[in-house]
């Protein structure tokens, strides 16, 4: 039996210790925020917060979640009213919007550890969220203006 | 339909044949609260089982005294109900893609009945004829639909004042709608739209010449920035694509596909797979027989109570595949193979002058060879559907830029009459053109049915890089003579590719006029001689559209071959390219067979146009810094003008970055300026990603790659500072999703020219130069 606090809610899964956290967010606790795209941990829209850190749901399995504290898109904020949210709308960034709450939830771990990021730390934070739509530009002005910068 | 009736969706001819089925509107009746509620139902569709969900309007659908609640809502239009408390549902009846259609159309019919967006409700449609065209591509959503959407809009503000002038007993003349209300200024009056809805519903619809349209100085959304309106479910995880649709008892299922198209499953072992805990069936599917069409390719599915058992049991099968016809696909001979068919002459397809005569008198002979290899889509989403049959039914959720494709299809596998087949469009993420090719949807239906259980086929990455529609790979030949002045006196362009139209049918193995029409029928040079020469190349792999199909690599070849024409006569690009456009004129398209848009020339003073506005935003001509370039395409496609100057930085380990592109557009009318912008910087994006990295190969027909590591795309980091900036005029609007692209790679290449004097003829480039 595995046990992990999901959005703030205890939960218990005894299937398939080898099941990425990804699937069981989706398919079994209907949370489907968190993309599929990759399931290689190469493209981040799966990206969910472990622990408070950013990984990539798709490549962690449900034994090394076990005893974790995960946070999706869906318990980022009570609202839909985190910064980045915020900022995201302002900027309109999303074009499909597929990889958009993977992109937040990177951006959000980044913030949380480094308000003030520079574009460098930007830049290495966020590589590894892809967006087909080409939505970088205003990625970066909408993290540039919740870390204080000028966008 | 069969395959010889299918039209690929850039291929369809818009405005009068693609209106709806039944043009004009529907006839004046009131719906029933109930008839609202389900139209609202697609909204949730992860629940909706023709219809009845929860999840909107909470509460209303189990309050019986709403039943008889008067005045019921009002559906003057099939794209328009007003309910009685004013709210205005508008229907989006295409694909929303990212591309923004589902908040501009209805916001051209919300602007033109003066509604105050606010208190409008966009719903999406389901897959339905009585919408008119729903197949999404081409960029022709706003060409085809910007005017009915208007008339749409004028019609039920024209109702709405009538219904003002008629409860207050004024003339209608004096009436005018403003903002959700209709006033009437000789005696200061007004009213809610909620207010006229009763008597607005009584009323006839007006006939459409009756109708006055808006003049733009008045307009209210259109051509300003409207935020879309799936923006809050986005940012907050709701928004539904199609893997995310769940019904009750829906099973999982992943499949493998042969690994060669036309394959077929010689042998498999279900043991080891039906052993994974949460397996319950391994099911073989049809293997697909020519044409391909939009079918099912077949293999072998695991059908599970998860998607990761489904995906973790499907490689435990142990297939044994017959490769079939195109286990001899291999990239490399087959580039070779299209070089020496464009080194040929070919059929002429266009032929002006006598280029023979021009080259035999030339003081010089430029000759150039360009080759642009396979695409993918690599949309972030890959290919899932849902689909419940039973008995009597089927209904389908799926991200499909082509609904009423499905329909079809569906009733064929389920021998079901069509109009027992419903199709959910969930938003796609992301689509490029695959979302246009149901294969995916008719798994889902196969399976279904053959499982008794609604199911879910997810596709994986891998399935999708090794099993999609590939944009198509290309060879292409130019010579251009030149006389003693270094005048160019004559034009020759061989191609080949494999065309689209093999899918359809499996005889096509020649480019046709509607590829050849994006950009290589209709080169807009004023010159003595052009010819145009195709030549033969089979489809070994399904190819497909990839938004700007055609443009993207004819574009490349031409714009970059027309900078060497530049270089060769010792011109400025933007001189040389300005002076081979020529004197303004329209083009006649319908001198190369192509179908001209209505109401949309091909205007060689627009593309000069756009021209002109990049070099002068981007600076043209000025210094650089050592290793940086500048370099400038343009290309007229989807009745849309785009440039780029591009500016590129080469280091000298030839390692380069692109830091700043301008782009300019000439689509009329902007109708979302927003999302205008955002759909240019897309496409510098990924013409960006084309150019250094696009390339899918196969080798024993198989494709080599599978995955983000080795079908690369541009990352954070790398992409250019993008500024874009439309012409702005009142004229019809054309698309903007797809004609952004074409221009970016040939203005790389030649921006690249211009840093180092290597000239690249061949994508991708890669990440060093040389």
């Amino acid at each position: 039996m595995i046990t992990l606090n999901v959005n703030g809610e205890t939960r218990q899964y005894d299937g398939d210790g080898d099941m990425p956290l990804l699937w069981y967010l989706r398919d079994l606790l209907g949370l489907t925020g968190t993309k599929y795209s990759c399931g290689k941990g190469l493209c981040g829209a799966c990206t969910v917060h472990l622990n408070g850190e950013a990984v990539r749901s798709c490549v962690v399995t449900m034994t090394a979640a076990e005893g974790a504290e995960v946070t999706t898109i869906e318990g980022l904020s009570v609202n839909g009213d985190h910064p980045l949210q915020i900022a995201w709308a302002k900027h309109d960034v999303p074009q499909c919007g597929y990889c958009q709450p993977g992109q937040i939830m990177q951006a959000a771990s980044l913030l949380a550890a480094n308000p003030k990021p520079s574009a460098e730390q930007i830049a290495d934070a966020m590589r590894g969220n892809i967006c087909r739509c080409g939505t970088y530009q205003r990625i970066e002005q909408a993290i540039t203006s919740v870390a204080g910068g000028d966008a | 339909m069969s395959a010889y009736e299918f039209q690929p969706p850039f291929a369809r001819k818009p405005l009068a044949a693609r209106t709806p089925a039944a043009p004009g509107f529907a006839p004046v009746r009131a719906v029933s609260r109930r008839d609202f509620l389900k139209a609202g139902s697609v909204l949730v569709v992860g629940v909706s089982l023709f219809g009845c969900s929860p999840g909107q309007a909470p509460g209303a659908a189990a309050d019986p005294a709403a039943e008889a609640e008067p005045p019921g809502p009002w559906t003057p239009d099939v794209y328009v109900t007003v309910a009685a408390d004013g709210t205005v549902r508008i229907i989006s009846h295409r694909c929303e893609m990212g591309q923004g259609v589902k908040t501009s159309l209805p916001s051209v019919v919300a602007d033109e009945m003066e509604a105050d967006w606010s208190r409008v409700v966009v719903e999406q449609a389901t897959g339905d004829k009585k919408y008119g065209d729903q197949s999404t591509g081409g960029s022709l959503s706003i060409i085809s639909f910007y005017q009915r959407m208007r008339e749409a809009g004028a019609s039920v503000r024209a109702m709405l004042e009538q219904a003002a002038a008629q409860q207050w007993g004024v003339a209608v003349a004096e009436c005018r709608a403003d903002n959700h209300r209709v006033v009437h200024d000789p005696s200061g009056r007004s009213a809610d739209f909620a207010e006229l809805v009763a008597t607005a519903a009584t009323l006839a619809v007006p006939a459409v010449d009756s109708l006055q349209l808006k003049t733009p100085d008045r307009f209210r959304y259109i051509g300003k920035e409207l935020q879309s309106v799936d923006l809050p479910d986005i940012v907050q995880g709701r928004a539904q694509y199609g893997a995310d649709v769940v019904l009750p008892g829906m099973k999982y299922a992943a499949i493998a596909r042969p690994p060669v198209v036309l394959g077929k499953v010689k042998s498999y072992n279900a043991e080891r797979a039906l052993a994974v805990p949460g397996v319950e069936q391994v099911v073989e599917l049809p293997a697909v027989e020519p044409p391909v069409m939009f079918k099912a390719l077949g293999g072998v599915a695991v059908i599970a109570n998860n998607s990761w058992a489904a995906l973790k049991a499907r490689d435990l099968l142990a297939i044994e595949w017959d490769d079939g016809p195109n286990a001899d696909y291999d990239s490399e001979t087959f580039k070779q193979q299209l070089l020496e068919t464009v080194r040929q002459p070919g059929e002429a397809v266009r032929d002006e002058g006598d280029f023979d005569a021009a080259a035999a008198t030339a003081a010089q002979v430029l000759e150039a060879e360009y080759y642009a290899p396979h695409l993918n889509h690599m949309m972030m989403e890959p290919p899932a559907a849902v689909a419940n049959v039973t008995a009597d039914a089927c209904e389908i959720w799926a991200p499909t830029q082509d609904p009423q494709s499905l329909i079809p299809m569906a009733a064929a596998v389920t021998g079901l009459p069509e109009e027992k087949i419903r199709v959910n469009m969930t938003l796609c993420g992301g689509a490029f053109g695959r979302k246009g090719k149901g294969d995916y949807v008719d798994e889902a239906v196969h399976l279904s049915k053959a499982v008794g259980a609604p199911v879910k086929v997810q596709w994986s990455r891998e399935d999708e890089v090794r099993h999609g529609y590939y944009h198509t790979v290309s060879a292409q030949h130019f010579a251009a003579a030149l006389d003693a002045e270094g005048r160019v006196t004559g034009w020759r362009h061989r191609l080949a590719y494999p065309t689209i139209f093999s899918i359809f049918n499996p005889d096509a193995n020649s480019p046709q006029t509607l590829e050849l029409g994006l950009g290589a029928l209709t080169l807009p040079y004023a010159l003595d001689s052009i010819r145009l020469e195709k030549g033969v190349a089979p489809a070994k792999v399904r190819i497909g559209w990839l938004r700007s199909v055609c443009a993207i690599f004819q574009g490349f070849a031409i714009n970059g071959f027309t900078d060497e024409i530049a270089h060769a006569r010792g011109k400025d690009p933007v001189d040389n390219l300005l002076e081979l456009i020529g004197p303004d004129r329209a083009i006649d398209l319908a001198a190369f067979g192509m179908d001209p848009t209505e109401g949309h020339p091909f205007e060689t003073g627009r593309l000069r146009g756009v021209i002109e506005l990049a070099a002068e935003k981007a600076g043209w001509g000025r210094a650089v810094p050592a290793g940086h370039g500048l370099g400038i395409a343009a290309q007229y496609s989807f009745d849309t003008y785009a440039a780029s100057v591009v500016e590129v930085a080469v280091a000298e380990d030839g390692t380069w970055s692109v830091p700043r592109v301008v782009m300019t557009v000439d689509c009329g009318q902007v109708v979302n300026l927003d999302r205008a912008v955002t759909q240019q910087e897309g496409a510098a994006v990924m013409g960006l990603g084309f150019a250094r990295y696009g390339r899918i190969t196969a080798k024993d027909g198989r494709i080599q790659q599978g995955n983000f590591n080795d079908a690369r795309v541009v990352r954070y980091g790398q992409q250019p500072q993008t500024e874009v900036h439309f012409v702005q005029n009142n004229l019809p609007p054309s698309g903007i999703g797809e004609p952004g692209v074409p221009p970016f790679a040939p203005a790389l290449v030649n921006a690249i020219f211009a840093a180092t004097g290597k000239r690249l003829r061949e994508l991708p480039i890669g990440n060093r130069i040389g």
